[in-house]
Order: C-alpha cells, then structure tokens, then sequence
C-alpha cells in the first residue's frame, strides 16, 4: 500500500508550515513547521487532540487560511500567496469539503445542495449543472432523495448529501473534518465504507479525526501535537468497512466485531 | 454566476422566509404606493386647473391697460388705461405674427327677455374672439364683420344666460334688451365651464365692440385686447411685436415706460400650476419618507438575516463562492425584494388613487413615468440599503462563519 501511495503524483506538498496567530500582544504558534506529502490515491487521516493544531493544518490545506510562513503547492501549483478570490476558485475547483455538522443549506433539496458549487465555477466547463448533481448523488447512494431537504434526512444520508456536493466539482482532494464526528458507530462505518470506495475509485481523501478507531481505515495516519507531526506511519492492518459493516448487520447483539481486536492491537 | 441563477437563489432564500419576507416588503409597498397616490392627486389638481387654463383658449396673448404712477406710488393695474378699438385695430392690421385679433370691451348690465331678465357680463368684441378663445356657438351663429362694421344690434348669448332666460327653449331669433336697447338673439355658446379663478364663463353675452362703444358702455376704452398666435413657440415674437405697434400707437417715448401689459397664457397657466407643483412635491417629499423608512426596515432584515445565515455564508464560501458572489446574492435578495415590493405598491398606489377619485370626486391622474419612477426609487433603495449588509456579509472569515453557532 505504502508503495503504491510513494510512486503517485503529489496532491498536497507543504514545507515549513508554520502558523500565527496574534491576540493583542501575545503571539500563539498553531503550527510550528510541518512538512508533508499527500500522493494521489491515499487515504489519510490527520489525528491529533484539540488544540494540536490539526485545524489549522486542515484550514491551510483546504485553502480556507494561509501559512503565516512555508510554502504549500497543491496539485503542482503554489498557493501559499494568492489573493481571497483566487482561494476562493482554488477551493471550487480543486477541493471538495466534508464537515463535521454536515453543513448542508437548510429548506433545500439534496439536489439543490449538491449543485450549489456548480453554480460558483467559473471556469464555465460544466454545464449541465442539474445532471452533474444528479449523478453525484447517485454515486453516493441517494439517488432516491433528490427532492429531500436535510430535516428529511438521517445523519448518514445528510453527510452523503454532503460528500456528493464534495464530489460534484471532480476535486483534486477530498478534505473531510471530522466526517463522523456527529454519527452513531454505525452509520460511522457506513461513511467510512462510502470514504474507501471513492478511495479505491482513485479519489484522494484526507480525512481530520481523533477517533482511532475512523483512522484504521485510512491508509496512512499523520499524528498532529502541539503544532508538530510527530508520527507519518502507514497503516499496516487496514480494515475494510464494507466488511465491518456486514459484520454488525449480522451479529447486532456484539458491540465490537470479531476482528477489531487486532485491527487495534495493530 | 450567471444571473438567472443569482435570481432563483435570490427568490429561494427570499421565499424561505415568508412572513418575514412579506413584512419587510410592506415597508416599501407602503412607501411606493403613499408616492403614487400624493403625485396622483397632485397631478390630478394641476390636470384640473391647467384645463381650465386651457379654456381660455389656445396661444392666447392679452393686452390689458396699464398701471399709472402717481408721485412714484404704483397705482396698480388697470388705473390708466389708454387702450382703445384703435389700437386694437393698429395691431389687427400692422402684426404679423397674430392669427386673430380682438378688443374686448367689458361691462355689465341687466339682460331683459325670454322668462325675465338677467344681470350679466356684456362683452363687446370683434369676429375674432371666437377664434382666439376656441369656443364655437351651439346653435345659430356669430356676428359677421358686417354686422360689426355697420354697428348691428345683434347679440350671442352664453349658456348660462339663455338657460335662465329662456330655458328648456332655443333664444335665436328672439329679442333681448340690454340695458334699455333692443338686441336680436342670433347664437348661443356652446357651453365652457368655469375658469381658473372659479368664474362661470358661460355667464356673459356677446355683441360687436361697435354697437357696445356706441350703445351701452359709452366708453372709448377697452377692457383687454386679446389675441392668439398659431403656434405656442410664435408667442414670444408675437409679444415683442406687440409691444412695438402699441408703444408706436401710444406714441411712447424712448425712456418711458408702457403703459400697458401683456400676459400670455402659459405666463398664467405656470402661476395658477406652481402652487398644485409645490403641492405635489410636498406631499411626493412626505410619502418618499416612509419609502426611506421602508429601506431601513430591509436593511434590518438583511442585516439579521445575514447574522442568522452567517454559517450558509461560510459554507458557500468554503465551496467556492468569492466575496463579490457572497456581496452579489444579498444585494440581489434585497433588491428583489424592494423591488416586488415596489411592484406590488404600484399597485396599491393606482388601485388606491383610482379609489380615492372615487370617493371624494377629485381628479386624479397617475402620470406613466410614476411606473418608472416608482420601480427605480425601490430598486435604489434596495441596493442603497441592501449594499452596507452584504458587504458584511461578504467581508466575513470563511473560517469563522463556518464555526458560527
């Protein structure tokens, strides 16, 4: 897997990210030089506790902040010095967002959320905005709830509808902040299992948790501490969602799945 | 995006919300409306009175005596009056920018005929006047130059006075007395109406200047001398014209003043419209103020909606939208809204003038330019109050938005 992930293109390449931040006359350093590679196909996953700066790191990668220093190429181009508007196309182009709260606009049909960043691209290439959403939906699953607003919506399916408008734009990356945060296990594998196969379609995902558990699905593991990256490790005993969640489905009673214990252990 | 598109989000968002929706739009609805109704009603009183102007007839110039000065005090209009059937007849023949000419010899006296008698205007005056006045006889006709020349004891007689002498009957060919002089009944005048000061115009009698001199005034001098010119724009010439024949004809020196006037009717027309003018924008001024008032309440709204929806902002920007998108969609939602607001009190507005006329008899009239004014004022006003919250909205951190609870 590590092999693989090794020989792909560079998505992401920043080197001595540092960030900032000034509150009167203190000064708080969020990150404090961080240097790293996200290839084409990974599956990463940035974990750190709250205030380890993975925020920041996941705000300056998803072009939302700049770098108070340190340069930052995303998808071969440097980013680290360009103005609100040009983020702000950069992020409608290259990148697709995943939030914890979903983030999906209240009173407004699936459809109409998914095609929402169609509607700001102004490259002028794609057209068929409706058909575009439609099928982005479709590719998650929820090709029956296209007229559906978020409150007619479980969690699971409104973080669907969430990633289906991540996907519509045809992003470089997929930027996902704690996608599970506010799901129940269960639909945590579901998403879980929707994140490895758009992953294994060759969709390159970087997913911001603190949960262990969500990171064993990831192909590699970034740890984030006091603004520093403290472990890069390939994960070694990867496991499978969609297997995960065959197994719940078949055994509700267990809590934990046979083979978790040693997909922790690991 | 394009602006189809900024539209339909526009009206989504705006829709989202209905009643508050329907509120905030009131406010201009109210505004739009209270403007169309005052400028109607202005308008309607200016439309009354400027056709009552125009009752006087078309392109009317008047030469009316003169104000005399005694010891260096004005003694105002009318006290020194030389104007005579021969000037009347100097400018008659010499102008050449008139198309009618006529003296007008004024005075009063009792009518007797018909059913009983009646104390009426007496105008002396020459075949012209008709012309001059745009006024036609209903039945029978005006004297002729003839009857003029050769002093004919023959009268017209205006509505009013052959109503209450004869009425129900038709007076042509009857005799009348004015005064103690017989006079045949030739015409009568078709009906005019009241003038701008409110005086029955129908209340007189027409005779020729040259039996009136001869028979009933016993006075060398004229009233008025009105004429009239083909064209407004000639009236300006005509007037300079004027003025040259009869200071010619009152052998007037270099220095001295005229001892006459000349008025035209728009001269009266602008006096009679200036007060209904400040009238109406009076009354537009007042109204435009609930139209402002009917801004700062959409300000309000786009400013709590754009504190309600600060994590929507941050969403879109998170997926793309620049600052001017952001800018571009509240200021579209606030002028759609002030804008159908404005629609809508346009409506109310010709709705409620049409009523008011109506119920108090009062001439309204909405001119077409009201449509325009109306749609621009509530679209300036919606970008004018609409621009301050979504640059707020605009200028917001994408980041922070996002986290806004």
């Amino acid at each position: 897997m590590s092999n693989e992930a090794n020989t792909g293109t560079p998505v992401i390449e920043i080197h001595g990210v540092t960030k900032i931040y000034k509150t009167g006359s203190n000064e708080v350093a969020a990150l404090k030089g961080i240097d790293l590679t996200v290839r084409q196909g990974e599956l990463v996953a940035i974990m750190g506790s709250s205030g380890s700066g993975k925020s920041t790191l996941m705000n300056i990668l998803g072009c939302l902040d700049v770098p108070t220093e340190g340069s930052y190429s995303l998808d071969g181009s440097r980013v680290e010095k360009l103005s609100k508007n040009e983020l702000a196309d950069i992020r409608n182009q290259k990148l697709g967002f995943v939030f914890q709260g979903f983030n999906l606009l209240a009173r407004t049909t699936a459809l109409d959320n998914v095609e929402l960043p169609l509607l700001y691209d102004r490259t002028g290439t794609k057209k068929n905005t409706r058909e575009l959403a439609k099928q982005a939906l479709e590719h998650v699953g929820l090709g029956e709830r296209l007229d559906h607003q978020p409150s007619e919506l479980s969690g699971g399916q409104q973080q669907r509808v969430a990633i289906a408008r991540a996907l519509v734009t045809e992003p470089r990356l997929l930027l996902a902040d704690e996608p599970t945060g506010n799901l129940d296990s269960h639909t945590s594998v579901e998403v879980m299992a929707l994140f490895q196969e758009l992953n294994a379609q060759g969709i390159t995902i970087l997913i911001v948790t603190h949960e262990p558990d969500v990171a064993q699905y990831a192909t590699r593991i970034v740890e984030v501490r006091d603004g520093r990256i403290r472990r890069d490790h390939p994960v070694e005993l990867r496991r499978d969602a969609a297997a995960d969640l065959r197994n719940i489905d078949a055994d509700v009673v267990s809590d934990v799945p046979a083979d978790r214990t040693g997909a922790e252990a690991a | 995006m394009k602006q189809q598109t900024l539209l339909k989000l526009a009206s989504q968002s705006i829709l989202k919300n209905k009643m508050r929706t329907l509120l905030t739009m009131l406010g201009i609805v109210i505004g739009v409306g209270a403007v169309i109704v005052m400028v109607a009603i202005g308008n309607g009183a200016q439309a009354s009175i400027q056709a009552q102007i125009k009752s006087l007839g078309t392109n009317v110039i008047m030469i009316m005596p003169g104000s005399m000065q005694q010891g260096g005090a004005s003694q105002g209009a009318g006290t020194f009056n030389r104007l005579t059937v021969d000037d009347a007849e100097k400018v008659k023949r010499e102008a050449t920018t008139l198309s009618a000419v006529s003296p007008v010899i004024m005075t009063r006296t009792q009518v007797i005929g018909g059913n009983g008698n009646w104390r009426t205007q007496i105008n002396g005056v020459s075949t012209d006047y008709l012309t001059i006045r745009d006024w036609s006889v209903a039945s029978g006709s005006l004297f002729s130059d003839n009857d003029v020349k050769s002093m004919r004891k023959v009268a017209v007689l205006g509505a009013t006075v052959a109503e209450n002498l004869f009425p129900g009957g038709d007076p042509v060919g009857a005799q009348v007395q004015l005064g103690h002089v017989p006079f045949q009944v030739i015409g009568v005048l078709a009906k005019k109406g009241q003038n701008a000061t409110g005086n029955d115009q129908d209340d007189v009698v027409l005779v020729p200047y040259t039996t009136a001199q001869a028979r009933l005034s016993g006075f060398v001098r004229l009233g008025q001398i009105l004429a009239s010119t083909d064209s407004p724009d000639g009236m300006p010439a005509a007037q300079e014209e004027i003025r040259g024949i009869m200071r010619e004809s009152h052998k007037l020196g270099e220095y001295a003043d005229d001892d006459f006037t000349i008025r035209n009717q728009d001269e009266l027309a602008d006096a009679a419209s200036s007060t209904t003018k400040v009238m109406t924008y009076l009354l537009a001024a007042i109204a435009s103020v609930s139209l402002v008032v009917g801004g700062i309440g959409i300000m309000n709204i786009m400013l709590v909606s754009v504190t309600e929806r600060t994590r929507e902002i941050g969403i879109r920007m998170a997926i793309g939208a620049r600052g001017s998108d952001v800018l571009t969609q509240f200021l579209v939602e606030s002028i759609v809204m002030s804008v159908a607001g404005g629609v809508i009190g346009l409506i109310v507005g010709f709705g409620g003038s049409a009523l008011l006329g109506h119920l108090t008899g009062w001439n309204t009239a909405t001119p077409p330019s009201a449509v325009a004014i109306a749609v621009g004022f509530s679209a300036a006003v919606g970008v004018f109050f609409g621009y301050y919250p979504a640059r707020k909205a605009a200028a917001l951190n994408p980041i922070q938005a996002l986290r806004y609870e």
